[in-house]
C-alpha cells in the first residue's frame, strides 16, 4: 500500500457558532484517488475547506508529507503543493481561460516551470488550448470544470482536492474528466475527491470514506463498501 | 384527495414557482393529530419553501392548504399563528436584546391566543422550563450559545401554544449530547398533544423521531411512508446516492 501523503486527525470545524465537523479523521495515499461521499450537510465541503485552509480548523490536526500544516495559511499550503478545485468552479468568469490558468500558477513553486506546465495541461485538455482566449464565463459547464481542474494543476500540486466533480455535468463530460484524472494519478498525483454520486465515487476511487453528521461513518475499499448496507444507513439513517 | 375530517393539516395539490424554478410541485399530503411527520429530501428539494407556504410567508400559486378544518391558503403569517400554527427558523431569529423569558413572552402574546402580558409570562415560563432554559431565563438572547439559541427558537414557538409546530432543522449544529436532549424535548412536546412537522438533516434522529416520513425531491413527493419503508425505497435511495447508471456505464467502458 502506498505511503500516506495527507493525514487528518480528529478534525473539528464550523462556521460562526455552528460546529459542522465533530472529530473527522482520514488519510490520502500517494498516487491514489481517495473519495469522500456523504449526504447534504454531512460536512464534506467543510472538510475540504479545513484541509485547504480556507476555513480555520477549531481542533484536530492536518499533516501533509509528515509536517503539521494545520494552521499554515492557505497561500503557504499552495506552496507546499495543495490545490483545491472548489465546488461550483469559482472561475474568474470575465477573464480568459489563459488568464485563469495563469492565476493558478501564482505561487513561487509554480512560476518556475510555467510554460512547460501550461503545454502539459493543454495536452491534457486540448479543448482549453483551442479556447484559451475565450472568457471563462462563456464556456459550457464541462469546459468550466476543465478550467477549474487545469487551474488547480497549474499550481504544480502534489495533492489535488476536488469538491464535486460531476455535479451538473453531462455524462460524456464526466467520462472525459475521469479519464484525465486517471492519467494524472498514474503520473503520481494524489487526489482527494468529494463526489455526490456514490456509485461514481466507488467506481473510480482506490479508497472511500462515508461521512455522516460531521464524522466518518464508515470507510473501506470501494468494492467492500458497495456491498454493505452502511452507506444507505449513513444517508438515510436506517 | 379525500377528506375524512380527522386531518389536522391537509395539503391539496400545492405548487409554488419562483421565476423559472418550480420549488414545490403539485404536492399533497395530510397529517393526523398528534403525529410527528418527518420531511426529508436533498438540498433544494423544497422543504423550507413548503414551511413558508404553510405558515403564510409565501402564498402558493395553486392548491389548497387546510389547517384544522380552516382554509388558510394565502393567509398572512400572523393570521396563521392565531389559528394555532407555530414554526422555528433554520437560521435562528432571536430578539437579541431581550431576555430568554421576554422572547418567549412575545411568542405567547402573538400566538394562538391574544394574551395579556401577565398570562403570557406564565405560558412563556412553561415553555422555558420544558426546553431546559430555566437557568438562563433572564439571560439576553445574544449571550446564549448556539445550542441555547436553538432551544430558545423552539421555546418561543412553543409559547405560542400551537396545535401544529413546524420545526426547521432544530438539531443542526448541536453536539451529540445536545441533540439527545433536544430529541427528548421534541418527544415531550408531542406527548403534550402538539402535532409536529419536522425538517432535519440528521437522518438517524429524524428517522427515529418520526412516525411517518414524506420525501421531497425537486418539489415533488418522491415517497411517503414509515421510516423503514422509505429508507428501502429504490427511488429514495437513488435520490440520495445518485444515479447508478453513470458508474455502470463507466465500468462498461473500462
Amino acid at each position: 500500500m502506498a505511503e500516506t501523503v495527507l493525514e487528518i486527525d480528529a478534525l473539528e470545524a464550523g462556521y460562526g457558532e455552528v460546529q459542522v465537523l465533530w472529530g473527522l479523521s482520514l488519510k490520502a495515499r500517494r498516487g491514489e484517488l481517495t473519495a469522500i461521499v456523504g449526504a447534504n450537510g454531512a460536512g464534506k465541503t467543510t472538510t475540504l475547506r479545513a484541509i485547504a485552509g480556507t476555513i480555520a480548523p477549531w481542533r484536530g490536526r492536518v499533516r501533509f508529507e509528515n509536517e503539521d500544516v494545520t494552521h499554515l495559511p492557505t497561500h503557504l499550503k499552495a506552496e507546499r503543493g495543495f490545490a483545491l478545485v472548489p465546488e461550483g468552479r469559482q472561475l474568474f468568469s470575465s477573464m480568459s481561460v489563459a488568464e485563469n490558468l495563469e492565476l493558478g500558477a501564482f505561487t513561487r513553486r509554480a512560476a518556475k516551470s510555467y510554460t512547460e506546465r501550461l503545454e502539459r495541461i493543454f495536452a491534457l485538455f486540448p479543448r482549453l488550448k483551442e479556447r484559451q482566449r475565450q472568457l471563462a464565463g462563456t464556456l459550457s459547464g464541462g469546459e468550466q470544470q476543465m478550467v477549474a481542474i487545469a487551474r488547480g494543476l497549474m499550481s504544480d500540486p502534489d495533492i489535488l482536492i476536488i469538491d464535486e466533480l460531476s455535479l451538473g455535468l453531462a455524462p460524456v463530460v464526466v467520462y472525459q474528466l475521469l479519464a484525465t484524472l486517471k492519467q494524472l494519478k498514474e503520473q503520481g498525483l494524489t487526489i482527494l475527491l468529494v463526489e455526490q454520486n456514490v456509485h461514481l465515487a466507488l467506481a473510480l476511487s482506490d479508497y472511500a470514506y462515508v461521512v455522516a453528521e460531521g464524522k466518518i461513518f464508515t470507510e473501506g475499499l470501494p468494492k467492500e463498501l458497495a456491498a454493505k448496507p452502511e452507506i444507505r444507513k449513513a444517508y438515510l439513517g436506517l | 384527495m379525500t377528506t375524512d375530517g380527522t386531518a389536522i393539516l391537509e395539503l391539496d395539490r400545492v405548487s409554488k414557482r419562483f421565476g423559472g424554478l418550480q420549488a414545490v410541485n403539485n404536492l399533497s399530503f395530510t397529517m393526523k393529530p398528534g403525529e410527528i411527520l418527518g420531511l426529508i429530501g436533498p438540498n433544494g428539494a423544497g422543504k423550507s419553501t413548503l414551511f413558508n407556504l404553510i405558515n403564510g410567508v409565501f402564498a402558493p400559486n395553486t392548491g389548497k392548504i387546510v389547517f384544522n378544518g380552516i382554509d388558510i391558503t394565502g393567509e398572512r403569517p400572523f393570521v396563521v399563528a392565531r389559528h394555532g400554527l407555530a414554526r422555528t427558523h433554520q437560521i435562528v431569529q432571536p430578539l437579541t436584546n431581550m431576555t430568554v423569558l421576554e422572547n418567549c413572552t412575545v411568542g405567547a402574546c402573538f400566538g394562538r391566543e391574544n394574551l395579556p402580558l401577565y398570562r403570557a409570562r406564565d405560558i412563556a415560563r412553561e415553555a422555558v422550563q420544558l426546553t431546559g432554559l430555566d437557568d438562563r431565563s433572564d439571560t439576553l438572547a445574544l449571550h446564549l450559545t448556539i445550542a441555547g439559541k436553538k432551544r430558545l427558537e423552539l421555546a418561543r414557538s412553543l409559547a405560542a401554544q400551537p396545535k401544529l409546530l413546524l420545526l426547521d432543522e432544530v438539531l443542526a449544529g448541536l453536539n451529540p449530547t445536545e441533540v439527545e436532549h433536544m430529541i427528548g424535548v421534541i418527544r415531550k412536546i408531542r406527548d403534550s398533544g402538539v402535532t409536529i412537522l419536522i425538517i432535519e438533516h440528521l437522518m438517524q434522529a429524524i428517522m427515529s423521531l418520526s412516525d411517518r416520513i414524506v420525501v421531497l425531491n425537486y418539489g415533488q413527493k418522491l415517497a411517503e411512508g414509515l421510516p423503514a419503508e422509505v429508507a428501502r425505497d429504490a427511488a429514495v435511495i437513488e435520490a440520495y446516492l445518485g444515479d447508478p447508471k453513470l458508474a455502470a456505464e463507466l465500468e462498461g467502458q473500462a
